[in-house]
């Protein structure tokens, strides 16, 4: 096939690098799920007791809940055949360059974080259960911008970290978050303070390299009042045929006046299993915004939750989502107003092909005290062929009556002539596609950081080709 | 030898494979020549377009197409493409989320194999939408979406100006066009227009044909050319409409 009409076209070389494994030698690798490997992962930590009893009961519950009886089936997941604690560093990093070959090798390929180090207030980098690398600029450290893993955090900021943890997504929320408090491991930790308004992102980015393993991450941010904070998040796995599962945490809270960006590109291998749990708090005045980017796994459930509980807090959420062959996305959001004056906008899209199954639920929540507030929301599938199926399940739940509500969902396939339209213009069928599918993403590309932009694109351009393991 | 050449092609529906719509047809274009298809609504004139370029919503039964002396009856669209010949169609598609840039960066890339050099493509997208009367800010909007019917003709025919094609097929490219818009698009054919290539017009009226040199006009009555002469053949149909030719 010639080159692409499609400016981010990848050549051979580039595909593969999703794919790169590592030959690391692993520290230390735990499988299944029992008290004794709780209380291992625990002391190797040095963790305070508390955080050990919220293990323990968390462990309990996750045998006591039964797995959702709605969306994507996942009884065959079988937690004794994940490797639940992967240990690849005995210490986490100061530098980028004491980082070992291996590993550095891997996030080097995936162009982190040396390439956009310019544009960078700071980056974190996690390799299986640990992180290898955190790094923040001087200026911001000494202002008491705190950007740390969430095991130094533990350590170092104990009280601020207590007051927050489990304050967003309790541990009873749902069986698979129980597993994920249970088996915590990782991810980072964001205090802005007051006043403080950063002018370039942080950046995480999430690497599950082990056949078999499971990434149990836990992010929190808080963004104190009047502060500014983007953020961005990455993850990504190899392709294996054994399952393995990501099982993440993000708590996010956003104070009186502040911003929070959270953009995150999602690109799993198709052998994961991603239950992921999200959730943000937003003050009086606040905004979060949420920029997501689904690409890869076999199964994702996935649906951020923002509660808006001071005036005029307000969120905004864009989304896309790819499901290519024996893949089933099962995504969405949940909104609560539960204040006046608030506001949401949501725009998803979602894009389905070769049997791929696209769900979005979106799940808004009017409360009684929410007079004079107003939704947006707009959900629109692209079905490349006839085999691939996209839902949307709106669920809204208005109980105010002064509130501005559009809901519109639109569910559409790519169209025949619109490809011939472009093969009469000298492009092959997947080139036409491509291009349209481009143009149907474009308004969601547009919200992202441009690098980011540029890596979405990639993305879309593998899965046209089905290319992505 | 013809640019193209076209030996009693017969096609059927894709969707009907009982539609018969074109019923042995034979045409021959040479290079240098302007050809004028003319015929009643229905008759088999997009059809012939659509199936030159191997559109999957036709099949051919019998015959063949050649093009520069290579047999394409059987070759895909974006090889036609390639291979040189081009049409404007009677509706143009709409692409959301792509600039026109964007969509003319993309095509020429198709058709050239490579991308063009950024500052050598875009001052030549800017000099033809000027050529064209197109408004300038265009080139940032979404290709043809919200662009109203004329819009769409003349982005037709920026394509074939910037792709440069062998042979340009023009199916009702002046129908809906404000006279200013049909002097557009003659000046347009007459820029591309050169003793090398050849355009084929398929029109309903003599408008268009005015200020242009037709070599050849064909009357396409029920699947097949029943008639051929010169631009007095056009003034005739104009004059008395297809009567004489319809059994
Ligand atoms: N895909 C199709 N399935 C069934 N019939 C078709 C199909 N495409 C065209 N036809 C029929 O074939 C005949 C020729 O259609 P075509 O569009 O080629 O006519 P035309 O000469 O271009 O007419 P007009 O002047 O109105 O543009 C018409 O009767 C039309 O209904
Ligand atoms: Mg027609």
């Amino acid at each position: 096939m010639a080159k692409t009409n499609v400016d981010n076209y990848l050549d051979n070389e580039t595909r593969n690098i999703y794919n790169t494994k590592s030959n690391n030698e692993v520290l230390d690798i735990k499988y299944g799920l029992t008290e004794d490997i709780i209380r291992q992962i625990s002391k190797e930590k040095n963790e305070p007791d508390w955080v050990l009893d919220i293990r323990l009961k968390a462990l309990k519950l996750f045998y006591e809940l039964s797995d959702p009886d709605w969306g994507p089936d996942i009884s065959y997941l079988d937690i004794n055949k994940i490797a639940t604690y992967v240990k690849s560093i005995d210490k986490e990093k100061r530098t980028w360059e004491e980082v070992p070959d291996e590993i550095k090798d891997v996030f080097d390929k995936l162009g982190i974080p040396e390439s956009e180090k310019e544009a960078l207030a700071g980056s974190g980098a996690q390799f299986d259960s640990s992180t290898v690398y955190h790094n923040l600029t001087e200026d911001l450290k000494k202002s008491g911008v705190i950007y740390t893993s969430f095991d130094e955090a533990l350590r170092e900021y104990p009280e601020l970290v207590k007051e927050y943890f489990t304050k967003a997504v309790p541990i009873m929320d749902h069986k698979y978050i129980a597993l994920h408090y249970a088996l915590f491991s990782g991810g980072s930790f964001v205090y802005i303070p007051k006043d403080t308004e950063l002018d370039r992102p942080l950046q995480s980015y999430f690497r599950l390299n082990a056949k078999g393993a499971g990434q149990f991450e836990h992010t929190l941010i808080i963004v104190d009042e009047n502060s500014k904070l983007q953020f961005i998040e990455g993850c990504s796995a190899p392709g294996y045929n054994e399952l393995n599962l990501h099982a993440g945490c993000v708590e996010l809270f956003v104070k009186k006046n502040a911003f929070l960006r959270f953009s995150t590109i999602e690109n799993w291998s198709k052998n994961m299993l991603n239950l992921n749990t999200k959730k943000c708090f937003v003050e009086e005045n606040g905004k979060i915004e949420w920029i997501m980017g689904s690409f890869g796994s076999k199964v994702s459930m996935l649906y951020p939750l923002s509660v808006l509980n001071g005036p005029y807090a307000s969120c905004e959420f864009t989304n896309i989502s790819f499901a290519g062959k024996g893949q089933n996305l099962d995504t969405g959001l949940k909104i609560i107003h539960n204040a006046p004056h608030t506001t949401s906008v949501v725009d998803s899209k979602s894009i389905s092909k070769d049997g791929g199954i696209c769900t979005f639920r979106s799940n808004v929540l009017v409360k009684p005290n929410a007079s004079k507030s107003k939704l947006s929301i707009s959900c629109e599938s692209l079905m490349l062929d006839s085999e691939s199926r996209s839902d949307t399940i709106p669920v809204d739940t208005i109980q105010c009556d002064d509130v501005e509500f559009a809901h519109e969902a639109t569910v559409g396939k790519i169209s025949d002539e619109a490809i011939y339209y472009l093969e009469t213009r000298g492009m092959s069928e997947l080139e036409a596609k491509s291009l349209i599918v481009r143009g149907f993403a474009e308004p969601i590309a547009k919200a992202f950081p441009v690098e980011y932009a540029v890596e979405m694109n990639r993305l879309i351009e593998l899965e046209l080709e089905g290319t992505i393991g | 030898m013809s640019l193209l050449s076209i030996k009693n092609i017969h096609t059927i529906a894709e969707d009907d494979h009982n539609k018969k719509i074109l019923k042995g047809l034979d045409l021959e274009i040479n290079p240098g020549e302007i050809h004028v298809i003319m015929g009643p609504n229905g008759s088999g004139k997009s059809t012939l377009a659509n199936t030159i370029f191997s559109s999957p919503r036709y099949i051919k039964t019998e015959g063949n197409i050649y093009f520069e002396g290579e047999d394409i009856t059987e070759e895909s669209t974006d090889k036609i493409a390639k291979k040189g010949i081009f049409m404007s169609f009677q509706t143009p598609e709409e692409i959301p989320g792509v600039t026109l840039a964007n969509y003319l960066k993309s095509v020429k890339t198709s058709i050239d194999g490579k991308k063009p050099s950024i500052y050598e493509f875009i001052p030549q997208v800017e000099n033809t939408m000027k050529e064209l009367d197109m408004k300038e800010e265009y080139i940032k909007r979404e290709f043809n979406v919200g662009f109203s019917g004329g819009e769409k003709k003349k982005n037709e025919i920026l394509q074939m100006l910037l792709i440069n094609p062998k042979l340009a097929i023009l199916d009702e490219t002046d129908s809906g066009l404000d006279v200013d818009a049909i002097k557009t698009v003659v000046k347009g054919i007459n820029m591309y227009k050169n003793d090398n290539n050849a355009v084929l017009i398929i029109t309903h009226s003599t408008k268009i044909l005015k200020g242009l040199n037709v070599d050849k006009v064909h009357i396409l009555v029920d699947g097949k050319i029943v008639k051929t002469g010169d631009y007095s053949l056009a003034l005739e149909i104009d004059e008395n409409g297809y009567k004489d030719y319809i059994k």
